[in-house]
């Protein structure tokens, strides 16, 4: 057995995630990221199965692990009782912690998540908030979403909950004692670790590229880095 | 058979006392929805529901895009989990059904391996302090509109009826991938009859179209949507679903999941925009609910104070075609009546 395979059975999304697969297309027949991307999860669950070092390190970095979209539409219809999108988690996960993400443009991705949702995270203690969806990066969300970005107080306080403010309702703001809890659990479960390592692995492609600068005495991916992983699609992803 | 399947997906459901578990998505973009939610259960139904100011994301967003480890996200729910022990609860409901997808999974693995539970505690403990006894049941917040919507229809002030014709309103469902696939016999229904949202439309005098996509993702997934360069992929799923029910000419679309509830709204915006092609009758959109929201209408709360001014696709012919009154000059109110400005477009 390859040393990626011994890896990626540490994770208990892994081995819950493959028993035996039966190869029979299930997974990819409800798959929605199937129906648009060149995606096949019958495809990885083969390759992750048969173990081999050289197959499983093309997929840590490659583009297929990235398209799934973890809606877990496989994971009532495999008749084998297998997840694909478990194993993608897995396959994600180690494809950050060896590094390999960065060889490719969906993978490069992850650090533009980083950067907004793991920041929202730890800044609001919400995944998104109202102040963080600008309407310049989504222009799909319409002109009431920009009206209510523009005047979110006004907008939420017509519900009698306290957008902001301190004490429970929609949209509060979080009491730093909570945010304080959040952060120190990042940090003891290796939530913080894990993000360092995004930046880190971002910031030597970034700089393979001439687009890392220095921050804290460490080279760090630029704002243009970020833009360009946030925005890049070179084609050839969907069918 | 029959009978035997249906069984498995029942759940039992308590009938009081719940420590409520906000979603960084609902409160985002219907903060309306969980007012109102709050209002039904407390004073519609006398039901005693918690809104705890201490509790956080539970980072199921992050965990999905691939950037929140699973031990991470374990002690984040661990502490949701304390505060609700903390309270003096032991049930507990989640506006989300990607947070509650990840409770039940979340519970479901400490039973399996009882070290991750441990290691959880520890972890949770030494970070905060905290401990925590394990809900005794975990449920979405339609499972509650579900489990009293018999009592909800008889208080209704509204029926989901055309009262012109007495015909039924067509209503097309979207129940949501992480409360019907994960674990599909802890949601009611499951992905096989995907009942929750049903049981409510008929009840309240409406029919569900069993369109051909109703099953389908809405396409989120999360990066695939997050990450600009991903767009495509989720639209093109939201499209599939639009196109699949469209032919049935439904009055509504209500969903489960904030997420799917958002997006059919916003990409029908998006499709009209890149394409030109609208779903509804006379260049409009198809307006798509909350389940608070259509519960909300048919007790009688007002369409602007259940956040329906928020949605992209307006809600007027809706309202219309059941002759509920609401004051157009009322919509863009903000708080003691204030008027705040007007969106740019609005229609659809
Ligand atoms: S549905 Fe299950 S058995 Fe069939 S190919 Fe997919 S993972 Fe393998
Ligand atoms: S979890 Fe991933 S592989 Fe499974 S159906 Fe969803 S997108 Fe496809």
């Amino acid at each position: 057995m390859g040393k990626y395979l011994d890896l990626l059975k540490e994770d208990i999304r892994f081995t819950e995630g493959l028993t035996a697969c039966m190869n029979c297309g299930m997974c990819t027949a409800v798959c929605p990221s199937a129906g648009f991307y060149d995606y096949d999860p019958r495809q990885i669950m083969d390759t992750v199965q048969n173990g081999s070092d050289s197959a499983i390190e093309e997929l840590l970095s490659g583009e297929r692990i990235w398209y799934c979209g973890e809606c877990m539409s496989c994971r009532p219809r495999c008749p084998r009782g297998n997840t694909p999108g478990y194993v993608i988690q897995a396959l994600r996960t180690l494809s950050q912690k060896t590094g390999l993400f960065v060889k490719s443009e969906k993978g490069r991705q992850q650090l533009a998540l980083k950067r907004t949702i793991g920041q929202n995270i730890l800044d609001l203690g919400y995944c998104i908030h109202p102040t963080r969806i600008d309407p310049e990066l989504h222009p799909e969300q319409g002109p009431v979403w920009r009206w209510i970005y523009d005047n979110a107080k006004d907008v939420f306080d017509r519900f009698g909950m306290g957008y902001d403010t301190d004490g429970s309702g929609a949209m509060r703001r979080i009491d730093e004692g909570s945010l304080d809890e959040i952060r120190r659990i990042f940090d003891l479960t290796g939530g913080t670790a894990f993000f360092e390592r995004i930046e880190e692995c971002s910031a030597e492609e970034a700089a393979r590229r001439g687009m890392a600068e220095e921050a804290d005495g460490r080279p760090r991916a630029t704002d243009e880095y970020m833009n360009e992983v946030f925005t890049a699609d070179s084609g050839g992803h969907t069918l | 058979m029959k009978r035997y399947t249906w069984d498995r997906y029942q759940k039992t459901i308590p009938d009081d006392r719940f420590y409520y578990a906000r979603s960084c998505i609902r409160q985002n973009f219907f903060p309306g929805s969980e007012a109102v939610f709050l209002r039904i259960l407390r004073d519609d139904l006398g039901v005693d529901v918690f809104d705890d100011a201490k509790h956080t994301s539970c980072t199921g967003i992050g965990y999905h895009s691939d950037i929140v480890p699973l031990e991470t996200i374990m002690t984040v729910v661990a502490r949701q989990f304390a505060l609700m022990t903390e309270a003096g609860y032991e049930n507990m409901v989640s506006s989300c059904i990607t947070s509650f997808g990840l409770y039940t999974e979340i519970l479901t693995m400490w039973e399996h391996h009882p070290e991750l539970e441990e290691q959880a505690r520890a972890n949770l403990k030494a970070a905060t302090g905290r401990d925590f006894v394990k809900p005794k049941c975990v449920v979405h917040s339609s499972d509650l509109i579900f489990h009293f919507r018999e009592r909800i229809a008889e208080k209704a002030k509204v029926r989901l009826v055309d009262p012109v014709s007495g015909r039924p309103l067509k209503v097309v469902d979207h129940i949501g991938c992480h409360y019907a696939k994960i674990f599909p016999t802890a949601g009611i229904g499951g992905s096989e009859f995907p009942y929750v949202l049903a049981g409510m439309v008929e009840s309240w005098g409406g029919e569900t179209v069993d369109y051909p996509e109703r099953r389908h993702c809405c396409g989120f997934g999360f990066r695939n949507y997050l990450v600009q360069a991903n767009r495509g992929v989720p639209l093109s799923n939201s499209r599939q679903k639009l196109e699949s029910m469209a032919p049935y000419k439904p009055d509504f679309i209500v969903a489960n999941c904030p997420g799917c509830t958002m997006f059919l709204d916003k990409w029908q915006y998006a499709i009209s925009e890149i394409e030109g092609v609208t779903y509804g009758p006379d260049g409009r959109g198809i307006p798509v609910l909350s389940y608070e929201e259509m519960a909300g209408l048919v007790l009688g709360y007002g369409p602007w104070d259940l956040g329906m001014q928020m949605h992209q696709v307006s809600v007027e012919p809706l309202l219309n075609k059941l002759e509920i009154e609401y004051d157009e000059s009322h919509k863009f109110l903000g708080n003691n009546g204030k008027y705040i400005s007007h969106p740019a477009h609005c229609g659809l």
